[in-house]
């Protein structure tokens, strides 16, 4: 490529903005037939209990049930809902409907009927004997306790990840780097600290939905609400035991994801339902059953203890970290290794040993899956925040200890599985937000004169881009009528713009207009192979297989025009809307090139392209915080928050700009509203959007958003991620700057007024 | 039980439960831009006009819109449509599921208050949750249409 770019780097419009903003029919819903059948599923009572006996009769005998399904009925094999390249690290630890329930909320029948009104009756009717066995509640004790969430002998892991049912782990390890001990025994100052993270939920606003029908081949057509629509397909002809050729996914728009969308949380029931009794069916998750049933983020505690000397050199960090996977393994293994590998190279300059382990429990509540940030949220949280302490401790300034010890472009981070910083502004971002935020002016304390209180917070951040060696993406181009492109992609546009940015892409290399390129996707049919839209991927993973496949598609054309213009193919040059000879003495258009594709041609002028990459580049980012806070009543508002980001290349500026702003209000949520509680018997308290509370617009204070880029060779046009990171950084600055206000240091999340209030009221009462 | 309301300017009648809300009496009658996101009038996907007033279609029962005009997005696209561009141009929409309660409360408040300071927009819309886009996109596409607007660029 050369010259200055012509699309990549514009902040156009989403192809679907319109269509979108008008409410025109786009998602699964709207777009499937509304005659089919209803189904629903009765969830279990209990955190853990066994069936003794199940009724089914009276149900059945509801007028305009067609099928009530229990244990009894389902395949035997077992399976993971974890959409993840296969062979899957989450174990194989579910059943569509199993005799054993293992927590409020667990499937114990699947009931389908004519109308919702029938399902509803049926469900009340359905008469279950339970054995209520003691739950298993607090993660902490899960390891080793005598109460087995999975006793089953046929739970089986496919990949080593320490996983021991018979011990409640879902994962174990440890890796290191030097020897930690030693170094952390020569060092001047040794904090230690423990910090808890709730299992937030990603309340995308379409809760999880799946509309499937017999195809005109047999075969079960799936329209779902999904990131993922390949490893659906697969995961699904395991859970029904069927082949998977008889399967095919496809996604419609998609109302929001952020992981959630990543695990088969819906499709298996309506699925098993068509399947059973060739009728289309479709089901719908009410809210409620979002929040209790869903595939929140890990909860996690996590323990830093870092090693520094008193000029503020971070030499050693060791991490260990508690990952509660709740009542099924989904994205278990692979979360808790972004706490410590996400978390730990943000100190790769000064660095010299570091230690990373960690436990992955099962224990009878909601099971957790995969939310924007996948473990490294929760590990950043911990980290940033005992840094900011070690700074408070020794009186440093918390930007410069930072800029002291971050890691730097070209070093190898041997806390990201060796691989180099080959493309980080990390420092400038800092420097960069410092100066825009006005860090000199806020981080000081003020006593305000309605007495509350403002004070400011800083942490730094860092993700991935796919997951190296493993993510593929795919791309197909295609030539049409009058020259337009169909790009055919198997990733997921779940509202973030990747049709888009691709689309830009697209344009970019066969040098024409967005307008000119269409996006179809996803589909399990038609796509090529793609991973799915997660893990940060989309833009750099199947952004370069664009790229190869617009580089493929250009030969063919020439290839085609020389043909046309009678000229060997090396001697004609591709200029966009027309191939020319070299010697500038003929041309043909790309609308006549497309047309001769179309009579009397054999060589199809559409390529497919692959893409994986060896690594996962970072990007990275600064965040501040700048707080109000309320001694009398401990409320804390955001007033400004400064964002600073190397994505690297900024494909659309303006859609980097709402994910930054929608994962910052994101993390605001973690820090301060959005609270998940059970009670003693394993029953969730927040399970409306009354009760978990995500930010209105009146609690995110004013976002303020910019970018440092710098320029990843391996990625398309220099780009790197952005989905994920911008999640992380608001939990660490904000409870810096709430410890700047209060003096106390805030570790668990979220944090609430009136854990503050408490806190000071009683520090007056002494 | 029978009900004859105005549903975008046409006259139906139609036989309801009674305990059916209008949110899906109007998605059973064509409307796909009313969307349900919570079931507990938390989220303001599903506004609709009653008359000319805003209200949660989730909360309010299909009988209570007898004799009444209701108004959605479908019958609202003309004036929508302009505004919406603005939207788009901040990229804001994002995934578009929250966009047409969103869309319909903003109509509303600029019915109301045509000139409308950033704050009270934001009190207006608070009703109004978005996951995707962090609100400030929405805030910066209302406040260059009002822009453009004054100016007399449209």
């Amino acid at each position: 490529m050369s010259g200055p770019l012509k699309t990549v780097g514009k902040g156009v419009r989403k192809k679907d903005a319109m269509q979108l903003l008008l409410g025109k029919p786009a998602y699964v819903d709207d777009v499937t037939p509304s005659d089919c059948l209803v189904v629903k599923v009765l969830r279990s009572p209990h955190a853990n209990a066994r069936i003794r006996e199940i009724r089914t009769d009276i149900a059945r005998k509801v007028p305009g049930i067609v099928a009530v399904y229990t244990y009894e009925d389902v395949p035997g094999k077992r399976f993971t809902m974890a959409g993840q390249t296969y062979p899957e690290p989450s174990p194989y630890d579910r059943l569509i409907l199993d005799r054993h329930l293992r927590f409020v909320g667990d499937a114990v029948a699947i009931v389908a009927g004519e109308d919702e009104r029938a399902v509803d009756r049926a469900l009340r009717m359905i008469k279950v004997s339970y054995e209520v066995l003691a739950p298993l509640l607090d993660f902490r004790a899960a390891k080793d306790s005598e109460i087995l969430v999975h006793p089953e002998e046929s739970w089986h892991a496919l990949c080593d990840v320490g996983a021991d049912n018979r011990r409640n782990l879902c994962a174990a390890g440890v890796e290191s780097d030097g020897d930690v001990d030693a170094v952390m025994s020569s060092c001047e100052v040794v904090l230690e600290r423990t910090f808890h993270t709730q299992a937030c939920h990603q309340a995308m606003m379409e809760t999880f939905r799946t509309y499937t029908e017999i195809d005109a081949y047999g075969r079960l057509h799936v329209v779902s609400s999904t990131q993922i629509v390949f490893h659906a397909r697969r995961i699904l002809a395991h859970a029904l035991d069927i082949p998977k050729s008889m399967i095919h996914v496809e996604k419609p728009r998609i109302g929001g994801g952020f992981g959630a969308k990543q695990t088969l949380v819906a499709e298996i029931y309506p699925a098993f339902v068509t399947w059973k009794t060739k009728r289309a069916a479709k089901m719908i998750y009410t809210r409620e059953e979002c929040q209790v049933a869903g595939s929140p983020r890990h909860e996690m505690e996590v323990t830093v203890k870092l090693g520094a000397d008193r000029d503020g050199t971070v030499r050693a960090l060791d991490v260990y970290t508690l990952s509660n996977t709740g009542a099924y393994g989904e994205h278990g293994p692979t979360t808790v290794g972004l706490s410590g590998h996400k978390s730990i190279p943000l100190y790769t300059g000064s660095l010299q040993a570091f230690r990373f382990a960690y436990d992955v429990v099962y224990t009878n509540v909601e099971s957790a899956g995969a939310y924007r940030g996948y473990g490294a949220t929760q590990g950043i949280f911990a980290v940033e925040s005992l840094v900011n302490e070690l700074a408070e401790t020794l009186g440093m300034d918390p930007v410069e200890i930072r800029m002291k010890n971050m890691v730097r472009q070209g070093q190898i981070m041997p806390a990201y599985y060796n691989e180099p910083a080959s493309a980080c502004t990390l420092d400038r971002c800092m420097q960069q937000c410092a100066a825009s935020f006005g860090w000199a002016e806020k981080y000081p304390v003020r006593r305000m004169a309605n007495g509350k209180i403002r004070a400011a917070g800083v942490a730094m951040a860092m993700q991935g881009s796919g997951i190296s060696g493993v993510d593929v993406g795919s791309a197909s181009v295609k030539l049409n009528d009058d020259g337009f492109y169909v790009l055919r992609i198997g990733a997921a546009d779940m509202g973030t713009g990747c049709d888009t940015i691709l689309a830009q892409m697209t344009a970019e290399c066969m040098d024409c207009s967005v307008e000119d390129v269409t996006v179809f996707g996803a589909d399990s049919d038609a796509s090529p192979y793609d991973s799915g839209s997660y893990a940060s991927s989309t833009t750099y993973v199947t952004g370069r297989a664009v790229e190869k496949a617009c580089l493929e598609l250009k030969e063919k054309i020439c290839a085609l025009a020389a043909e046309m213009l009678g000229c060997p193919a090396s001697e004609v040059v591709f200029r966009g809307r027309e191939v020319a000879r070299a010697d500038g003495r003929a041309s043909v258009s790309l609308a006549d090139i497309a047309t001769k594709s179309m009579c009397g041609n054999t060589l199809a002028t559409e390529s497919t392209s692959s893409h994986s990459s060896p690594v996962s580049p970072p990007p990275f980012m600064a965040g501040m915080a700048e707080i109000e806070l309320d001694p009398l009543t401990g409320k804390v508002e955001v007033l400004n928050y400064q964002a600073v980001i190397d994505c690297g290349t900024v494909v659309n500026p303006n859609l980097a700009r709402i994910q930054t702003e929608g994962g910052l209000v994101q993390g605001i949520g973690m820090t301060l509203t959005e609270n998940i509680r059970y009670d003693d018997k394993g029953y969730l308290n927040e399970r409306s959007l009354m009760q978990y509370k995500i930010p209105t617009r009146l609690e995110t204070g004013r976002l303020a958003v910019e970018f440092a880029p710098s320029y990843e060779e391996s990625g398309p046009f220099g780009a790197k991620s952005i989905g994920e990171i911008v999640i992380n950084t608001p939990a660490p600055a904000i409870a810096h700057a709430i410890y700047r206000a209060t003096g106390h240091w805030y570790r668990e999340l979220p944090i609430l007024p009136e854990r503050i209030a408490l806190d000071l009221a009683s520090e007056e009462s002494v | 039980m029978e009900i004859t309301l105005t549903l975008n300017g046409r006259r139906i009648t139609a036989s309801v439960a009674a305990d059916t809300v209008l949110l899906d009496f109007l998605r059973a009658h064509g409307c796909a831009s009313v969307k349900c996101g919570c079931e507990t009038s938390g989220c303001g996907l599903c506004t609709v006009f009653l008359d000319d007033t805003p209200v949660l279609s989730c909360s309010v029962l299909a009988v209570r819109a007898d004799g009444h005009r209701v108004t959605t997005l479908e019958g609202l696209e003309a004036e929508a449509s302009e505004f919406v561009t603005f939207i788009a141009d901040q990229g804001a929409e994002q995934c578009g599921f929250c966009n047409p309660g969103f869309v319909m409360n903003t109509i509303a408040l600029l019915r109301e208050n045509p000139d409308p300071t950033d704050e009270e927009i934001r009190a207006y819309l608070a009703g109004n949750l978005c996951r995707c886009s962090g609100y400030e996109g929405q805030t910066r596409g209302i406040r260059a249409y009002l822009n453009a607007k004054k100016e007399g660029r449209l």
